[in-house]
């Protein structure tokens, strides 16, 4: 069980906002920040995240001052986190479009990072971008300033499926911008995919596969298409106007996904991300998966420390208000207990390519970790080294298997 | 139309006085009809134009106490009230006794008549006779009651007060002019019909001066006042704080209270010869005071009692298990406070491999286990699945002994000689020209036809006897759909028949899911069991196996489907650092696992239970 204690909205940035022992393993944790941006040029009908199209959010919340308000949080957690601040080994500018705003605006917010951080010099600093609201020159601005890395929403390299999804970009742009980025001197290149978009066909599956191949890309993320609630998609399904993605056809999807891509030199280390070797994975990704510790700025952003998660207000106008007076913009927190955490290891950790210990389950979870072996879940090999790693099938599986695995 | 409002036996003459009124002066009638032709609501006209009670405390059905019946718009419960008339300068006593319709408490109507000289047997005259008109008027009938016939509802445009007041002479044989007209709606008729009822209906006889009688007609726990028992006084006079003693049972109790319903219970001081009423003894459970038995006093006791009343039997069996299993106890608990109060319920426990702990529960219909089904939800806030309803077979084996099945999973193994099902004598009533299509039906039913009578030109009365099993699943809506609503059904018990009759048993893996299992007529196993395994492909989920389904009769496959592997288990998205979110997912689905009843390694949700069974449920409510 976990206790819920909300925090006093009105309360100021005390070093008491966090509790002690959530900081014991500060200095020695690997420590990220995530900067959220809740901008979209429109939304597109799959996406549920915390993002607004309007640029009437009021003040502080606008497009123009947005920078501003997220360098304000960033200062609250410099003092919350004080005196004795983590290095910063990853920022990830994500969203939302944050190529919205002026590349000059993340910049900034880059620069009041080394400002109020000590910062790692082998830092990873990446940004989300729609590869429509990118150029060479602000991509240039932003490799000057200081990002290493880039994450373009591909998605699809078939019309009709961008059209199903409702992207702006033509088909061949986002290959275009990871070329661009790589001209403007990005190390790393992501493209991310959705499979199983309503009407799209194993053709066009194989065809935006071989488009990421021929971009110059060291890292793709593929993610089958999710139906959530309230979505305009959503609604699409429920009104018979498209239909709902079949599992079967996202598993040959991911199979051929992983075939193509292996074969191509991109290993899977985490169940829908590839690399083109170690260095290329994303840090700032792992950070998460390996329960580490980062701090979350922006509306509706999400934060861990030391067992305490909390997540901010969900909407600018009120993240915005909360921080022009002071106050903090958190909506609430957990902390977790031993089983949450518990659970989370093995969500979290079994999703990776490396697994986990087997010493992180419970005595029940070992037993059905050797069953899980025996129908072809887990793989053999691992399982006698003393790990938990899930096999190509069982990558298909994961939910299943961390269901049966946790207690 | 209020005659002399607030004018009772409360305050002043001294004919009609409980305990002191002349039997001459007394009339004990009830109402009957069929379903819905407006019984409850010509009482309600009854109470206001008697004057017992006032118009700002009336509301439409008084006399359906319950919440259930005031939701559903029938009546479950018998109901009787005392009412005073004046006729001329004479006053009378009426007892009135409002019945339910529907064919599930028929025997509410069977225990009232014992308790009356007259009916006032009521037809809608938009509708015309019905079956259940007929089934209550031929009930009337053996108990000897003096018949008045009534057309309801005459204010409706579509009334037809003519042709339906010709079909009702041709019934019991009377003139069409001796049938009286009133609408329950505007009161129109009913002095008249008071009147009538005065002059028609005999007064009861009995003899003052013996050793007290008085007959149990209902019985009904109230959580305040203990056991509620109505009785109509046969000879002598039973008075308050006497001991009374049941005579099937020789117990005596202390008589607390002794009253009359008019139309709320009201203390007096005792009853004598025809007159209605009840009494409180303070013995919990309606089984100490049973309906039929005959009360008389300890200190000057009957030497015979009145003449028997049989319980009810259940015809209809279903097991009942809490969705959520600990709440096993709180379903015992609840079906024992039931049971105080309806003698008509029976249950046993019984366990399921599929469902856990629950009850075997007996019914006297559909509509007895819907209602019982939503008071047990509702009282008790529990979940329930039910399983198909299934009627109880006498299977006699090769070697000579007999079983009596309730329950499709004690079908025996082994080598059967026969098997007997209940049977029913039905009567179906429609407009003639769906004769063809009701014939269709019953033979499908396998249905015999025991004859058919032309109410009128136009209507037809048909009679078949058939099998029960057959018409507790969906008869009625298929009798209705095929009739476009306009045909009425009523049964009654009609012994056993011989048939061949097999258990088709449902297999999830190879292993057979006993909640699933039926026993149907040979040439329908192949149906049920397509239609069920069909069903079951679509509800149970897919595993990380493959789950093949089939229907069998012994070893015999008879049906096979299929459930695919799943091959995809997995969210993949970007979640950001919501890992929160993440786990509530996880934890959900854990949840989601927990309420999973295994079948072998099938993982089989609760939904799919319920709604494997619910759909082949029949709706009973024939509203
Ligand atoms: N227009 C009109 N409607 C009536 C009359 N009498 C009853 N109704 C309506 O008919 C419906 C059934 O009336 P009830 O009095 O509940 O019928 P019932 O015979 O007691 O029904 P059960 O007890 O369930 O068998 C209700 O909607 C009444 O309002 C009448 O004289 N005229
Ligand atoms: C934070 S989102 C937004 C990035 C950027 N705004 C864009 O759309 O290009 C990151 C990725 O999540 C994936 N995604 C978003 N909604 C999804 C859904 N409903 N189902 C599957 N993947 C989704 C998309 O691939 C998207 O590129
Ligand atoms: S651009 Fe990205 S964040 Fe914005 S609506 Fe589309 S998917 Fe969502
Ligand atoms: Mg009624």
């Amino acid at each position: 069980m976990n206790t819920v204690l909300p925090l006093l909205p009105g309360s100021p940035a005390s070093p008491s906002d966090l509790p002690d022992a959530a900081r014991e393993h500060l200095p020695t944790t690997p420590f990220g920040l995530y900067v959220h941006v809740p901008f979209c040029a429109t939304r597109c009908g799959y996406c549920d995240f915390n993002t607004y199209t309007s640029d009437e959010l009021g003040p502080g919340a606008n497009r123009a001052e947005y920078a501003g308000t997220a360098i304000a949080e960033l200062r609250r957690a410099a003092e919350v986190l004080g005196p004795d601040l983590p290095t910063v080994s990853t920022v990830f500018v994500g969203g939302g479009t944050p190529t919205l705003l002026p590349a000059e605006d993340l910049a900034a917010v880059l620069a009041a990072v080394r400002e109020l951080f000590p910062v790692d010099p082998a830092v990873e600093v990446t940004t989300e971008a729609n590869p429509e609201s990118v150029t060479p020159a602000s991509l240039a601005t932003l490799r000057a300033a200081g990002f290493t890395r880039l994450s373009l929403g591909m998605q699809s390299a078939a019309e009709h499926v961008l059209a199903v999804l409702d992207r702006r970009h033509t088909p061949g742009r986002a290959a275009q911008a990871a070329r661009e980025a790589v001209e403007a001197g990005f190390g790393h290149v992501n493209l991310d995919l959705i499979y199983g978009t309503p009407g799209e066909t194993d053709a066009d599956w194989a065809a935006s596969l071989d488009a990421v191949l021929a971009a110059p890309v060291d890292h793709v993320s593929a993610y089958a298409l999710i139906v959530e609630e309230g979505t305009r998609l959503a609604r699409r399904i429920a009104r018979g106007e498209l239909p709902l993605p079949d599992d079967d056809v996202l598993a040959d999807r991911y199979v051929q996904a992983d075939t193509v891509l292996r074969g191509a030199g991109f290993d899977w280390y985490e169940v829908s991300n590839w690399s083109r070797g170690e260095a290329a994975r994303c840090r700032h990704n792992e950070l998460y998966w390996a329960n580490a510790n980062w701090w979350g700025i922006g509306p509706g952003a999400h934060s861990h420390v030391g067992g305490v998660r909390w997540w901010n207000v969900k909407h600018p106008a009120a993240y915005a208000q909360r921080l022009a007076a002071g106050e903090s913009p958190v909506a609430d927190r957990e902390v977790l207990g031993d089983a949450d955490r518990a659970l989370e290891t093995v969500m979290l950790g079994l999703r990776l390519r490396d697994g986990l210990p087997l010493t992180a389950l419970s005595d029940a979870g070992r037993l059905r970790a050797a069953d899980a072996v025996a129908r072809g879940l887990l793989d053999p090999g691992a399982h006698a080294a003393g790990r938990a790693v899930l096999t190509d099938r069982g990558r298909l599986l994961a939910d299943a298997v961390v269901r049966d695995l946790t207690d | 139309m209020l005659r002399d409002p607030g004018r009772s036996w409360d305050h002043g003459s001294t004919v009609t006085t409980p305990a002191a009124t002349d039997p001459a002066r007394i009339r004990n009638f009830c109402i009957i009809a069929h379903i819905d032709h407006g019984k409850s609501t010509l009482a309600d006209r009854m109470l206001e134009v008697t004057g017992i009670i006032e118009a700002r405390q009336m509301r439409a059905q008084y006399l359906d106490r319950m919440d259930i019946e005031r939701e559903r718009g029938i009546t479950i419960k018998a109901q009787n009230v005392r009412l005073p008339w004046r006729v001329g300068d004479s006053e009378y006593v009426l007892d009135m006794i409002d019945t339910p319709g529907h064919v599930d408490f028929t025997y509410e109507v069977s225990r009232s008549l014992a308790a009356c000289e007259g009916a006032v047997l009521l037809v809608d005259a938009a509708q015309g006779i019905e079956a259940q008109t007929l089934a209550n008027l031929y009930l009337a009938l053996e108990n000897d009651l003096t018949i008045i016939p009534v057309l309801n509802k005459i204010d409706l445009p579509a009334a037809q007060p003519e042709r339906y007041a010709a079909e009702i002479a041709h019934i019991i044989g009377c003139d069409p002019e001796d049938v009286l007209r009133v609408s329950g709606k505007t009161g129109e008729g009913v002095p008249e019909l008071l009147d009538a009822i005065v002059a028609q209906i005999p007064a009861p006889e009995g003899d003052a001066d013996a050793p007290a009688r008085a007959m149990i007609f209902d019985s009904v726990y109230d959580i305040y006042r203990g056991v509620i028992t109505y009785v109509r006084v046969v000879d002598g006079r039973i008075a308050s704080r006497e001991r009374i003693k049941m005579m099937s049972t020789g117990a005596t109790h202390e008589l607390l209270e002794i009253g009359v319903i008019s139309p709320e219970p009201k203390p007096v001081d005792g009853l004598g010869v025809g007159e209605v009423g009840y009494f409180i003894t303070g013995v919990k459970d309606v089984r100490q005071s049973r309906v039929g038995d005959t009360v008389t006093l300890q200190h000057r006791p009957a030497a015979e009692p009145i003449g028997g009343y049989s319980d009810p039997k259940p015809m209809v069996y279903s097991g009942l298990y809490p969705i959520d299993g600990s709440e096993y106890p709180l379903l015992r608990e609840a079906l024992d406070k039931l049971l105080l109060n309806d003698a008509a319920l029976t249950y046993e426990p019984e366990t399921s491999a599929a469902l856990g702990f629950g009850f075997r529960v007996g019914f006297l219909g559909l509509l007895h286990l819907e209602i019982v089904r939503e008071r047990l939800e509702r009282e008790a806030g529990i979940s329930l699945i039910s399983t198909a309803p299934n009627v109880v077979y006498r299977v006699v084996m090769e070697d000579g002994t007999e079983h009596t099945v309730t329950n499709p999973s004690d079908w025996p193994e082994g080598k059967i000689d026969r098997v007997y099902e209940p049977i029913v004598n039905a009567t179906i009533i429609a407009p003639s020209e769906y004769t063809g299509a009701i014939m269709e039906l019953c033979q499908s039913r396998r249905g015999q036809l025991g004859g058919m009578d032309y109410l009128s030109e136009s209507r037809v009365e048909l009679r078949y006897t058939l099998p029960l099993g057959e018409i507790i699943f969906d008869f009625f809506d298929a009798l209705k759909s095929r009739t476009r609503g306009y045909a009425s059904l009523d049964y009654a018990e009609a012994g056993e028949q011989e048939s061949s009759l097999v258990k088709v048993d449902i297999l999830l893996q190879g292993e057979p899911v006993d909640a699933f299992s039926a026993i149907v007529h040979k040439d329908k196993a192949y149906s049920y069991g397509v239609m069920m395994a069909g069903k079951l492909r679509e509800l149970i989920p897919r595993q990380q196996f493959e789950v093949p389904i089939q229907a069998a009769v012994g070893s015999r496959v008879i049906a096979r489907e299929t459930v695919r592997a799943i091959r995809k288990d997995v969210l993949a998205k970007c979640y950001g650092g919501d890992i929160t979110r993440k786990r509530k997912l996880l934890e959900k689905q854990k949840e989601g696992k927990k309420r999973m009843k295994m079948v072998g390694r099938v993982e089989v949700p609760q939904e799919a239970f319920v709604a494997a069974l619910s759909t082949s449920e029949p709706s009973a409510a024939k509203k």
